[in-house]
């Protein structure tokens, strides 16, 4: 993986409307490096597929520039930009032989006969479907037709490769091999990737960095650890895994120390993250793998709640306690199962605690 | 290995109660089979009743007709008896002179001219006034007959006796070749200037040709558009598309000429714009130009609605990966887009073609003399009750479709083929 050799792709406040009345993509500045595998996630409607094709040549961006090597590219037709793409459905061409689809691209630029008999040779043996090649796209499995997909658009060696929720379409055994695969197909041709996606945990095991959309702006971008564990705003947070959340105001709050008067009056400690002042609203998240039941594991003068369980689901290798804490009914608890774990029993009251970096104070929603 | 498959196999096709799996299979086939006929059986026998026999009678009738063998018994027997190109001698012409009297006995002799008269021409009242006189012959028969009119000698009509004299005939279909038979029996081409089927033959595949590859040009665009825009446009431009067909063809001709004639709207805009001059209006109806507007306009719907069907399901995301793998797109629309377009295409010129052949209407209402079509001959002897000319020529026009449509079939394969 070749990082860091600076920026290879750029979106500099980047906007788009389709109507002319609202924005789907509001100033979007993301840079990329080479080599570099880089996911949009992000819901429904949130502007990852528009960013996507105004970097392939689809859209116009309304606004901002898009530079590809250092140059701008926002006037240049999509067939000169080189980029490699594969779409959610394929678009393999129906009319076309997998080996006439593999050598379409090359045909295109002029390339002889040998020359591309050898390269969508190379390409589909890649994609081991190297027999396949006679074959028409109806007459494949799903998966099948997404390695040729994937196998034409890297045929003719592009250096950046788009791909649109390329697995949406597979069962998840399947899609789960192909994360892998393409994984493995980007640490050994080098090249750098765009990814787009609503999977969470599709973006979490293949990227280097994962660029979190809502409404039109990246919320965070960042290297997948750091995106669960130290989650930037409430949305990241919510959105990202799964998470317990406390609203309360901010008491005290001492460098990135703060203290949390909740809404039910009592005191929690939790790292200050995009807090600003004392009195402001905030919302606490905590994972809930990372809550104590044991209170002798927690630092001293922690600040403690009351619990009270009320579901417990055993779920093999862990088992999810749902309990009610301050107010609120669906704050869950995920505890291993393993030998020395206290066993909790609905009903039961105790005391939970958590180490003050695991608590985020984020912006209030 | 083998020797396991192989036990396998028999003991897995015997069903439990030890009748074989195959029979069952095939027992249970054959009652869904007879159920699905019995679903058919209502529209089979309406295509059969409205379609292969009046098709059949047709073809029948080309070849059939027993105007004059039913009338000449008696010649039918001399000329079985007489071998070919024997000038007629006195037993001949005696069994003329029965047959005659037969004819005005059964008043058959106008059918019988009739008969003649397809193969030479003006030969009819031949046979109407021998008829009438029939009952004063007496033999020696030659003379008597040749007195009443030297033309019974002419051997072209004893050629066309002897042909007529069985129902069971070729001469419709080598009319409709421009065929003809000479004096002593053979074959020949008739004169140039009453050479008239062959050539309008021609014209009339050519001119569908010519109509057919219009609509296309001009469907394909439309087409592209009615798939491409929003909703609303779209269905805008569908209604104008399918206004043809909402009113009635006479309506529409009639506009046409309205629009067309020499002193009509078109001519005159052109005049007062000066593009042309007072004198050079344009001919454009009441020609073969003006069938060939006409009809363009007419079938155009027939071409646009498969294509537009076929269209409106090719995704954008197959010009999207073409554009990105690096096709321009004039390469993404010949490589990706038209190929994808063509079982639509293929269906529009198949059904525009077919319908341009057969068309009449058009034709004679504003093709002039120049713009008359195959079709309008066949009408033609259809108004003279000629059925059979009629079908022999109809049954031409049937065999030319049916070697395109094998052509078609061949070069492109009417499974591709796509209506809607
Ligand atoms: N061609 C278009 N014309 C008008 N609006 C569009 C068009 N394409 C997308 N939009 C709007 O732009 C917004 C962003 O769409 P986009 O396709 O980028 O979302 P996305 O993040 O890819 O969502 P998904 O995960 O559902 O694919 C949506 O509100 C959508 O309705
Ligand atoms: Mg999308």
């Amino acid at each position: 993986m070749a990082h860091d050799t600076g920026e290879y792709v750029a979106f500099r406040n980047v906007q788009k409307s389709y109507d002319g009345e609202t924005l789907v993509v509001k100033d979007l500045n993301l840079s990329i490096s080479q080599g570099e595998f880089l996911t949009m996630l992000g819901p429904s409607g949130s502007g990852k597929t528009t960013s996507l094709m105004m970097l392939a040549g689809f859209e116009t961006a309304t606004n901002g520039q898009i530079l590809l090597d250092g140059r701008p590219i926002n006037q240049v037709p999509p067939h000169k930009r080189g980029i490699g793409m594969v779409f959610q459905n394929y678009a393999l061409f129906p009319h076309m032989t997998v080996g006439e689809n593999l050598a379409f691209p090359l045909e295109v630029r002029g390339m002889g006969k040998d020359e591309r008999e050898t390269r969508i040779k190379r390409a589909l043996d890649m994609v081991q479907m190297g027999s396949f090649a006679a074959r028409r796209p109806a007459q494949l499995s799903g998966g099948q037709q997404q390695r040729i997909a994937l196998a034409r658009a890297l045929v003719f060696d592009p250096k950046l490769v788009l791909m649109d929720e390329p697995l949406g379409a597979l069962d998840k055994q399947l899609r789960e091999h192909m994360q892998f695969e393409i994984k493995h197909l980007h640490d050994s041709l080098g090249i750098t990737v765009v990814y787009v996606t609503h999977d969470q945990g599709e973006a979490l095991t293949m990227s280097d960095r994962v660029a979190v959309f809502n409404d039109g702006r990246i919320q965070q971008l960042a290297p997948p650890a750091d995106l669960y564990e130290r989650p930037g705003n409430s949305f990241v947070a919510q959105f990202i895994g799964e998470n317990n959340k406390l609203p309360g105001i901010v008491e005290e709050l001492r460098d990135d120390r703060a203290l949390i008067r909740l809404a039910t009056g009592e005191l929690i400690d939790a790292t200050a993250v995009n807090i600003h002042k004392k009195g402001e609203k905030t919302m606490v998240s905590i994972r809930p793998e990372r809550v104590e039941i044991n209170t002798e594991m927690m630092p001293e003068n922690a600040h403690l709640l009351d619990a009270e369980v009320r579901e417990i689901i055993y779920m093999g290798d862990i088992l999810r306690a749902r309990m009610r804490v301050a107010g609120s009914e669906d704050f869950v608890v995920k505890l291993r199962n393993s030998i020395g774990q206290r066993r909790l029993n609905p009903g039961e009251k105790i005391r939970i605690g958590w180490h003050p970096q695991d608590a985020r104070a984020l912006d209030a929603v | 290995m083998a020797s396991i498959t192989q036990t396998a196999v028999p003991a897995s096709s015997l069903a439990s109660e030890g009748m074989p799996l195959k029979i069952r299979l095939a027992r249970a086939q054959a009652r869904n089979r007879r159920r699905a006929f019995l679903l058919v059986l209502p529209l089979l026998l309406f295509v059969t009743l409205t379609f292969v026999l009046p098709i059949g009678q047709m073809l029948q009738r080309s070849l059939y007709h027993d105007g004059f063998s039913a009338a000449a018994p008696s010649l039918g027997q001399w000329f079985s008896e007489n071998p070919e190109d024997i000038r007629p001698d006195e037993a001949g012409f005696a069994a003329l002179a029965a047959d005659l009297r037969y004819m005005k006995e059964q008043n058959l002799a106008g059918a019988a001219g009739t008969r003649i008269n397809y193969n030479v021409p003006g030969s009819r009242s031949l046979f109407t006034s021998a008829a009438r006189k029939a009952d004063d012959l007496e033999a020696p028969y030659r003379d008597a007959i040749l007195g009443l009119d030297q033309k019974w000698d002419d051997p072209r009509i004893w050629v066309a006796m002897r042909e007529a004299s069985s129902p069971w005939t070729s001469d419709f279909y080598l009319t409709a070749l421009d065929i003809q038979r000479g004096a002593d029996g053979t074959l020949e081409r008739v004169d140039e200037h009453s050479r008239v089927y062959l050539a309008l033959y021609g014209k009339t595949f050519l001119l569908s040709g010519v109509i057919t590859v219009i609509c296309l040009v001009l469907a394909f665009p439309i087409a592209h558009l009615l798939a491409t825009l929003p909703m609303g446009k779209a269905n805008l431009l569908m209604i104008l598309v399918l206004l043809p067909f909402w009113t009635s063809l006479l309506v529409r001709t009639t506009s046409w000429i309205v629009l067309l004639q020499g002193q009509g709207v078109l001519n005159s805009l052109l005049v007062s714009a000066g593009i042309i001059g007072e004198d050079g209006r344009l001919a454009l109806i009441n020609n073969q130009t003006g069938t060939i507007i006409v009809m363009v306009h007419i079938l155009l719907p027939f071409m646009v609605l498969p294509i537009y069907s076929v269209m409106r399901v090719i995704p954008p995301a197959y010009a999207r990966a073409a554009r990105s793998l690096g096709a321009t797109s004039w390469t993404t629309f010949r490589r990706i887009y038209a190929p994808q377009t063509l079982p639509g295409i293929g269906a529009g010129v198949l059904l525009v073609f077919i319908l341009a052949v057969g068309y009449y209407i058009t034709p004679a209402l504003v093709g002039g003399a120049d713009g008359q079509l195959f079709s309008n001959q066949i009408q033609f002897h259809m108004t003279r009750s000629n059925w059979s000319q009629a079908a022999a020529l109809a049954a031409m026009l049937l065999a030319g479709v049916l070697v395109l449509y094998w052509l078609y079939d061949r070069l492109i394969g009417i499974d591709k083929l796509k209506l809607g």
